[in-house]
């Protein structure tokens, strides 16, 4: 108990980063116990697949196999969203009620590090939900058109976007009161975010107050991008549009959520 | 190397409108229990959590580990730990997998990680528990691991916020042994608590905080000297006798005694020569004695006497 430890001083952007891994396995292990998130993120968007597959299917496009076609992308788009939208937010505001939180900021770590964690810990869970949803996907009756270099582009767009869109949920969570009111958001800003976008025709078909917000929303674009990307008909336009929407989140949210986190009352 | 462990001087925190510091000096030398004792909502907890880094000081200055928590506050979370009633480990993550963690965020190697981990854990009596999710534990169980976490960095400083809350008793005489054991390593404690006879059995010195406010201070004979008067308990042997000693009892001090429900005799007296004259008048009439006792008072009733509250009325302000 009495040779003290010796410990790296100084500015160190490399430990940010080696901690927020260390707390990127905690938020895994707990993922591993409690697989929740990850479930949800893979159920709600495939049942919502068969839905409105076999709903729409014949009447919108006149068969299911070219409506899944254009209806995937955007099902793999809400799934990459979902598994973290949730989890992350609810899980950090959880950790500044019980405790641990304070436990993380007395340590010689940076503040950002304890949500950064989490935040890679969620790319992680994406990335199954991703592949799952593409094997879910493929059952269907969805095939990709591109050829991998698409399918990879597709899905580290989902990914990227589900990491900015992460920070949304981590603000919130930074914010909020309760858990049950981090659920209780995420789950109102899940309808309007994922549904009220082109998953399931374009937004032209759409009445003139549902197409106003549609093409606005974010979600809309990434769709539109990765549908684009998977059917070989890749636009610059429509990635560079999800990109900077990404990006747009991202630099609004992180700082946001870091400082509300960092602060001291 | 200075002496000093940690340093409070004139430290002011507010809520909003509420002052919960106002205006809190204490020190405790490297290597000393300090006693920070108030009853609930004193502000006991705020101090901890500006030494802590947690909030900011509103005014004064706080030195912990020769360090200023406003200046290095990085440097403060290097040389500190913090364990108590608001800080907590991960319940879904077992024991070990805790420690761990917060070895790997000390910058330890993997194996030294572990091998940390598992030295306190044999230390705490965890080891049987080690790889089950903390959510299985006891009270007791969490409480030391909590501690344990504390450790892991080998803390100059140990900010303990009410570490006994809820422990049974000897549970808590367990974690008093901790205490004392890390103290006599050289690391320096600094201790809330609402209980008179923790702050007793463990400090080497104790601050007496009401309201924000200190309104005592010094080793635990002292502040009950500040109070002052002697007890004299007397029992005799047969209850028959009670009202002969308490006669004498009243003509030595010139007052009627108090009598418990215990058939005690229960009187204050101004010194010790008047103890001696008690026990010389009852020796000339013969009574048997079966208690006799010459006492300071208990630090409860030094607190009751500083605060002129108690723990209750201070619960029934908060709940107003």
């Amino acid at each position: 108990m009495t040779t003290p430890l010796t410990r790296a001083t100084g500015p160190r952007p490399l430990a940010t980063l080696r901690h927020s891994v260390v707390l990127a396995r905690r938020s895994l292990a707990k993922t591993t116990r409690n697989p929740g998130p990850v479930v949800n993120g893979v159920i709600t968007p495939a049942l919502f697949m068969v839905l409105f597959l076999y709903l729409f299917g014949r009447p919108v496009a006149g068969s299911t196999a070219e409506y899944a076609q254009y209806l995937f992308p955007g099902i793999l788009v809400m799934g990459a969203g979902l598994a973290g939208m949730v989890s992350t937010g609810t899980a950090i505001n959880l950790d500044l009620r019980n405790g641990v939180t304070d436990r993380f900021r007395s340590l010689p770590i940076s503040r950002t590090a304890p949500l950064l964690g989490s935040v890679l810990a969620d790319v992680l869970r994406y990335l199954i939900a991703v592949v799952i949803l593409f094997a879910i996907g493929t059952l269907l009756g969805f095939r990709v058109q591109g050829g991998a270099p698409a399918a990879l582009g597709a899905a580290g767009l989902a990914i990227l976007f589900g990491f900015c869109l992460s920070w949304l949920t981590v603000l919130i969570g930074v914010l909020v009161r309760s858990a049950e009111a981090v659920t209780a958001f995420s789950f109102i800003a899940f309808l309007p975010l994922q549904l009220g976008s082109s998953l399931t025709g374009p937004t032209d078909t759409l009445p003139g107050w549902l197409r106003a917000w549609a093409d606005i929303n974010p979600v809309t674009h990434v769709m539109d991008a990765c549908r684009a990307l998977l059917n070989g008909t890749p636009e610059a336009g429509s990635v560079g549009r999800a990109l900077l929407w990404s990006a747009v989140l991202f630099a609004t949210c992180c700082p946001l959520a870091v400082r509300a986190y960092g602060r001291q009352e | 190397m200075d002496d000093v462990g940690l340093e409070v001087d004139g430290l002011v925190r507010r809520f909003g409108r509420t002052t919960a510091v106002d205006g809190v000096s204490l020190a405790a030398h490297r290597g000393h229990v300090l006693g920070l004792l108030g009853p609930n909502g004193a502000g006991k907890t705020t101090v901890v959590r500006v030494l802590a880094t947690l909030l900011r000081p509103d005014a004064g200055r706080v030195r912990v580990a020769g360090l200023d928590v406003l200046r290095d506050p990085a440097g403060v979370r290097r040389r500190i730990a913090l364990s108590g009633q608001h800080t907590s480990v991960d319940e879904e993550l077992t024991g070990r997998s805790n420690l761990v963690m917060i070895g790997r965020l000390l910058d330890l190697g993997r194996q030294d990680a572990r091998r940390r981990a598992g030295e306190l854990l044999s230390r705490f009596g965890l080891e049987e528990a080690a790889d089950r999710p903390v959510a299985t534990y006891s009270g007791g169980m969490r409480r030391r691991l909590d501690l344990a976490a504390g450790l892991v960095g080998r803390p100059e400083v140990l900010l303990l916020d009410e570490p006994s809350a809820g422990l049974d008793p000897a549970k808590r005489d367990q974690l008093w042994r901790t205490i004392r054991e890390l103290a006599e390593d050289g690391v320096t404690v600094l201790l809330t608590t609402q209980y008179l006879e923790e702050a007793d059995a463990l400090a080497d010195e104790i601050t007496v905080v009401d309201h924000g406010r200190v309104i005592a201070s010094g080793i635990s004979a002292d502040l009950k000297r500040q109070v002052g008067g002697h007890t004299v308990v007397l029992r005799p042997a047969d209850v028959g006798d009670l009202d002969a000693a308490a006669a004498v009892v009243a003509q030595v001090t010139g007052r009627e005694p108090g009598r418990s429900h215990r058939h005690e005799l229960v009187a204050p007296v101004a010194d010790d020569a008047e103890f001696f004259h008690i026990a010389a008048r009852l020796r000339e009439l013969d009574l048997d004695i079966s208690e006799f006792a010459f006492r300071l008072p208990s630090l409860d009733e030094v607190f009751l006497h500083l605060t002129g509250a108690t723990a209750t009325d201070h619960a029934a302000e908060e709940a107003a």
